[in-house]
């Protein structure tokens, strides 16, 4: 109908900047960009004159200066001489520490939650839906500062665990204490210890790796090999003969056997906490603010992850569970191989932004005086220094490189389990 | 389309006008009401009562000046701060001064560019342990976990203590007041420290208050006062001489009580020159005669605040101490009204 | 195959099932003790419960309510010959405070009426399941009531009179008219009542005037902007396209709320001064505080948002990168660093000179962090739409803001509902961080509290007042947004 033609040479008029579809989206960029780039520069502008008003030159040298304040839960070695910096190092582990901590408690939690909300058990279900909408319609801080009272007003104080009849007494024959400072519980010593080996020197980012810790990792993780390999064989096995061999107690060999062989060599034994002075000394301590900011932050994701379980279990249709009964497998199989697989898809991209929110709301520490990131680089230090400018945005820039990389993990991870569609 | 919120919200509740540097005085003038920042509540220095009204030690001071610019005492907006906003809230304009338990430092009165105007409160930072314990100094608490509340000058003082007498402590920092107490009441710590003042207070409100022991070593002096951006000196000298207005009727004897009676005129010409019915001070600054007869008609002079807010007749039940007049062993001194 | 020696031909009468099996016994049964497992956890739930409750109903239980300090409640529950219990005194004293802050006790009807009336405005975009009468009729309930409550003299009784008088005809109209019939009126062309959308839009602007009160001018001027903007829009469209028309409608919109909206405001209310006391927001406190926040900032932040999500999934490489980057930065950061950020350095970022307050500021950070989650829910949305849709607007020739306004958005926003819901809730529940930069919310609020010699001490009480309020208004909202979820998805099935 049509005849083709080589489109008309039109001369390039201004009105086509805008209404050339070919031109027009340029335009559009360009005049965001520069839009972009005036917003930018006038928020410049305005502080740097507005610093320069107050007298404060927009400088880092704080992080190199003496902190002067102490940190009660540091994970590397640090004294109140040390620099700001340092400070910050320490809290950021802090924060990384109670976010893995809590991660880790939430999804337990919140399966099994889930799970039992779709429990036959009436009382169970109801109890579960109760403990879901309770922590998810309470403000989060409001939970965090509840059990930090909860576990002061509980819990023993030290000293309720003197004299000749004391009113606390430890656990685990005298080797755990609960105490509303803190749970201390035996620390793993090293007779033969192979030392630490310090990294960075004298730097404020400095830190040792214990040498102990990773000989044993070293060799668990040799062993989990060594056992992957029992394991192909019998599957090998079981493919040409139709008879798997029993491997189990080769595989535990190989991971147990060096195991216990290294940590003997190392001359493993335990400390036990001991009521010396104020405070019981030795073993591990777990401060009661971690133990708080732990458990209201697990609790509370706990209870969206719940939600989320619940509607993963409950998006796979029960034609699979059939199909799957019908194929001849057992229910453990079932659920290993065909539900667990098509739930998880659904579950895992929220579960990892439910992980995100743990991470940022972490960030409350300081309600019940977890010195993490937020404490100390956006706490103490910004307080005793008045370098608002800097420290907000080194925190900020902080906590975005972390979520980055959580995002970073949930997109590979998205892309591997998606369902390839037309 | 709902963008206009907030432009509504911008224009009715007003673009507070505050330019940094200029004549703070003239924009509490034209505002009609002095923006003071408080904090969010300590006993007996500033806390909301149950009908939103701020009453305190701190508070008083806030109320002193707005009587004394504006000739009235509710003329007052008050601006609750923690210790970590108090000191932008004070350098971006918001407030026009700062009336909050800060102690007078070298590092906040050069580096972060505030004029300290005075002091109102002598204080330093204090230990409280219970009783039972057995602790009867300060060098005795090594291995103790203590509480501190942050924000403050109060954990490099403690932190420098436990440093130069070689001893380790475990600290627990806390935001406010109210968590701390609850946390030492509990035996969570040890050892509660803040400033004596605070310490006292919160002892008052035990419920066995004879149970704890405030230790005698003070390790650090904390003079506790008002305070105003730099740049503006004659705001500065408003505040300043409004402070020692109020304690220099304590010492001349000038109360609430008396003030109309001396008003009529008194044999000291010192007092007539603080009241305005001699000489011409207040026009010195742009203010009226009277400025510091409002001032002190608001709730009398220091010693009759101090009474009524933290003295010994109150819950806080405070000493005068270093707080009391030169005369009576303290060290307050207001120089001379010339 | 013939000699079958016996067949019943008659049915046996039905049997009731064993007992075991029916009734409360067999509820039992067959949902608490059903196997080994399940009556080791009905067991341990059961000693759960009562642990929990014999602890806290004694606390609870507690005759203080009149209690005027601490020692007083203490020496009550002395009195009452217990060990302990919660001092409620503290609560009866200062709950107004709780919910209103330092809000001036005789303009508290005003945030009353506010978010009374926001139900009414939220009616027609929320739930669409009343007629247009049943909503005028209601808001000239709530408008009665509101008057008769504030208001004296003859104004307020014209008012009142002409209110009733409304009410009385529609309501009549309402008892009158069957709904079947009244759907066959208005398919005949029956003239209807206006869309009660208008008042929707128009709450808008009355929501901050009752707020924050002020001159009327101002709301009315700021509404009037957008008829400047649509001016504009609709003069130059035509000679130089819609996009032109579009961006200068915008900017025109936005110069005359930043230049003019002022001065016009303040010339008009110098002829003809009508207008609210105003109220400072640093009056908000309290729950007002919190509701506050939540609502300007969600309600802001939906127009930011969708055009955040139409960003994010735009063509343009720089629009969609730009996009992307403030979604990802701003969703990456926990909103208290946002909070500090509004705290110390937005001041710091304007220019020299302006100085809005610290409520303004948290607002302005509250609205760019749930800009950035609306936005993923309206890419959700967005993306929830089958592609049908999309090649069916290209096919009918409609452009990209046509096909955006009169297709796409329409069934995005529908489907986003519930999501933004959960964001508001979110939001709502997250307001309780501005006590830590100082605010006075009901958490910072309670700090105040304890500051008061009288209630120094007072911790699970007033901790359990305000999460009782955040767990009424959050759970109604969520149980609200499921139920919005469950009639969208029949909708689409």
């Amino acid at each position: 109908m049509t005849a083709l033609t080589d489109p008309q040479k039109e001369s390039f008029r201004l009105s086509m900047l805008l209404n050339d579809s070919r031109y027009r989206s340029i335009t559009i960029q360009i005049v965001t960009l520069i839009a972009f780039l005036t917003l930018i520069g006038w928020l410049l502008n305005n502080t740097a004159q507005n610093l320069a008003d107050l007298g404060k030159e927009p400088s880092f040298r704080f992080l190199t200066q003496p902190s002067g304040y102490d940190i009660n839960q540091r994970l590397l070695e640090y004294t109140s001489q040390d620099t700001n910096l340092r400070a910050a190092f320490l809290g950021l582990l802090n924060t990384l520490i109670v976010a893995i901590m809590g991660c880790i408690a939430a999804t337990v939690v919140g399966v099994i939650v889930g799970v039992l909300r779709l429990s036959n058990n009436w009382i169970v279900a109801r109890l579960m839906t109760f403990y879901v909408e309770i922590f998810r319609n309470v403000p989060v801080l409001l939970w965090i500062v509840f059990t930090m009272a909860i576990l002061i007003e509980s819990l023993p104080a030290p000293n309720k665990f003197r004299g000749d009849t004391p009113e606390a007494s430890m656990l685990l024959g005298d080797s755990v204490a609960l105490t509303n400072r803190g749970f201390y519980v035996p620390e793993p010593l090293f007779s033969r210890s192979l030392g630490d080996l310090d990294v960075l020197g004298d730097a404020s980012l400095r830190f040792g790796i214990s040498l102990d810790l990773v000989a044993i990792v070293a060799t668990l993780l040799a062993g989990v090999l060594l056992a992957g390999l029992f394991a192909k064989r019998a599957n090998r096995i079981q493919a040409a003969t139709g008879v798997r061999p029993k491997t189990w107690h080769w595989r535990l060999g190989v991971i147990v056997l060096p195991t216990a062989a290294l940590l003997a060599y190392l001359g493993l034994h335990w400390g036990h906490p001991e009521l010396r002075g104020f405070n019981f000394q030795g073993g591990t301590y777990m401060r009661n603010s971690l133990i708080a900011l732990w458990l209201a932050l697990s609790l509370y994701t706990a209870a969206f992850i719940a939600e989320i379980v619940r509607a993963g279990i409950l998006a796979i249709s029960k034609g699979q569970t059939e199909a799957a009964a019908a194929l001849g497998l057992r229910s453990r199989r079932i659920m290993s191989l065909v539900v667990l697989p098509q739930a998880l898809r659904v579950i895992v991209p929220p579960l990892i932004s439910q992980y995100l929110n743990l991470t940022k709301n972490s960030s409350l520490a300081i309600a019940v005086g977890y010195m993490d990131i937020t404490g100390t680089l956006m706490g103490i230090t910004l307080n005793q220094t008045g370098r608002e400018l800097e420290t907000v945005l080194m925190t900020m820039l902080i906590y975005l490189t972390i979520s980055l990389v959580i995002s970073g993990a949930m997109n590979i991870y998205n892309n591997s389990v998606k369902l390839q569609e037309r | 389309m709902k963008r206009t919120v907030i432009l509504g919200a911008l224009t009715a509740a007003g673009f507070a006008a505050g330019a940094a540097s200029a004549a703070t005085l003239d924009d509490v003038k034209a505002r009609g009401t002095l923006n003071c920042g408080v904090a969010t509540g300590v006993p007996g220095f500033a806390a909301p009562d149950s009908s939103g009204e701020w009453a305190g030690f701190d508070v008083a001071v806030c109320r002193a000046v707005a009587a004394a610019t504006l000739g009235d005492p509710s003329a007052v907006e008050f601006v609750p701060t923690t210790g970590k906003t108090r000191f932008t809230a004070l350098a971006s304009g918001e407030v026009d001064m700062l009336a909050r338990n800060t102690t007078w430092t070298f590092s906040r009165d050069v580096d972060l560019k505030f004029e300290f105007v005075g002091v109102n409160y002598y204080d330093g930072q204090g230990f409280m342990v219970p009783k039972e314990l057995g602790v009867s100094s300060a060098k005795e608490l090594d291995g103790a976990t203590v509480c501190i509340q942050t924000g403050t000058t109060t954990e490099l003082n403690l932190a420098d203590y436990f440093r130069v007498n070689g001893m380790s402590y475990e600290p627990v920092p806390i935001e406010t007041n109210a968590e701390a107490q609850q946390q030492y009441l509990a035996g969570a710590c040890d050892v509660y420290t803040t400033d004596a003042s605070g310490l006292a207070a919160t002892r008052a409100t035990f419920e066995v208050p004879t149970d704890h022991a405030i230790l005698p070593e003070i390790i650090s002096k904390e003079p506790l006062g008002p305070l105003v951006r730099h740049g503006d000196n004659e705001w500065g000298d408003i505040v300043r001489w409004t402070l020692n207005a109020l304690i220099a009727a304590e010492e001349y004897g000038v109360t609430s009580a008396n003030i109309d009676e001396m008003l009529g005129g008194t044999d000291n010409p010192e007092i007539n020159r603080l009241l305005g019915t001699e000489g011409n001070l207040g026009e010195m600054f742009g203010l009226e005669s009277d400025w510091a007869v409002h001032a002190i008609k608001v709730g009398g002079n220091y010693g009759e605040i101090f009474a009524r807010h933290i003295g010994e007749d109150t819950p806080i039940g405070l000493a005068r101490g270093l707080n009391a007049q030169y005369r009576d062993g303290g060290i307050l001194y207001a120089p001379p009204f010339r | 195959m013939t000699d079958l020696s016996y067949v019943r031909t008659e049915m046996l009468p039905e049997r009731d099932p064993p007992i075991s099996t029916s009734g409360v016994i067999g509820w039992i049964r067959a949902n608490l003790f059903d196997g080994i497992s399940n009556s080791v956890l009905t067991i341990a739930s059961l000693a759960f419960i009562y642990w929990v409750l014999s602890h806290f109903i004694p606390w609870f239980w507690s005759p203080t309510w009149n209690g005027s300090s601490l020692g007083n409640c203490r020496e009550m529950i002395g009195a009452a010959g217990k060990e302990g219990g919660a001092c409620w005194g503290v609560i009866n004293e200062r709950w107004p405070q709780i919910l209103f802050g330092f809000y001036p006790e005789e303009l508290r009807w005003r945030p009353i009426l506010a978010f009374v009336l926001m139900f009414v405005a939220l009616i027609p975009i929320l739930f669409n399941m009343i007629s247009r009468r049943w909503n005028w009729f209601l808001l000239a309930l709530v408008l009665f009531a509101a008057v008769s409550f504030v208001g004296s003299g003859v104004i307020a009784v014209l008012v009142q009179i002409v209110l009733a008088v409304t009410m009385a005809y529609v309501g009549w109209q309402i008892v009158t008219t069957k709904g079947a019939d009244r759907a066959d009126q208005i398919k005949a062309g029956a003239k209807r009542l206006p869309n009660p959308l208008l008042f929707s839009a128009a709450f808008v602007f009355i929501m901050p005037w009752l707020l924050w009160g002020g001159t009327i001018w101002t709301p009315l001027a700021a509404a009037f902007g957008f008829g400047v903007g649509w001016g504009a829009f609709r003069l130059v469209s035509p000679k130089f396209g819609d996009l032109a028309g579009l961006i200068l409608g915008v900017v025109t919109t936005f110069v005359w709320w930043l230049v003019l909206t002022g001065p016009v405001a303040s010339g008009l209310n110098g002829v003809l001064p009508v207008g609210l006391e105003p109220v400072q927001s640093r009056n908000f406190g309290g729950l007002l505080l919190s509701v506050t926040i939540g609502v300007v900032a969600i309600s802001v932040s939906l127009p930011l948002g969708i055009v955040l999500a139409l960003g994010r999934q735009s063509d343009l490489m720089l629009v969609k990168w730009m996009s992307v980057g403030f979604i990802e930065f701003i969703r990456g950061v926990p909103l208290i660093t946002l909070l500090f950020v509004a705290s110390f350095l937005l001041n710091v970022f304007m220019p020299p000179g302006t100085n809005f307050d610290i409520i303004l500021r948290v607002i302005i950070m509250a609205t760019l962090f749930s800009a950035a989650y609306i936005a993923e829910v309206v890419r959700g949305g967005l993306a929830a739409l089958p592609k049908g849709q999309y090649e069916a607007a290209d096919a009918l020739g409609l452009d990209y803001w046509k096909a955006q306004r009169l297709i796409i958005m329409p069934q995005a926003l529908k489907i986003s509902i519930p999501g933004i819901v959960s964001t508001f809730i979110g939001l709502f529940k997250d307001t309780t961080l501005v006590s830590i930069i100082g605010l006075l919310d009901p958490i910072g609020l309670s700090n105040s509290i304890r500051a008061d010699t009288a209630w120094n001490g007072v911790v699970w009480e007033l901790y359990g007042f305000i999460a009782f309020l955040f767990f009424i208004l959050t759970f109604s909202m969520s149980r609200y947004s499921m139920y919005l979820e469950r009639r969208l998805r029949t909708d689409h099935r």
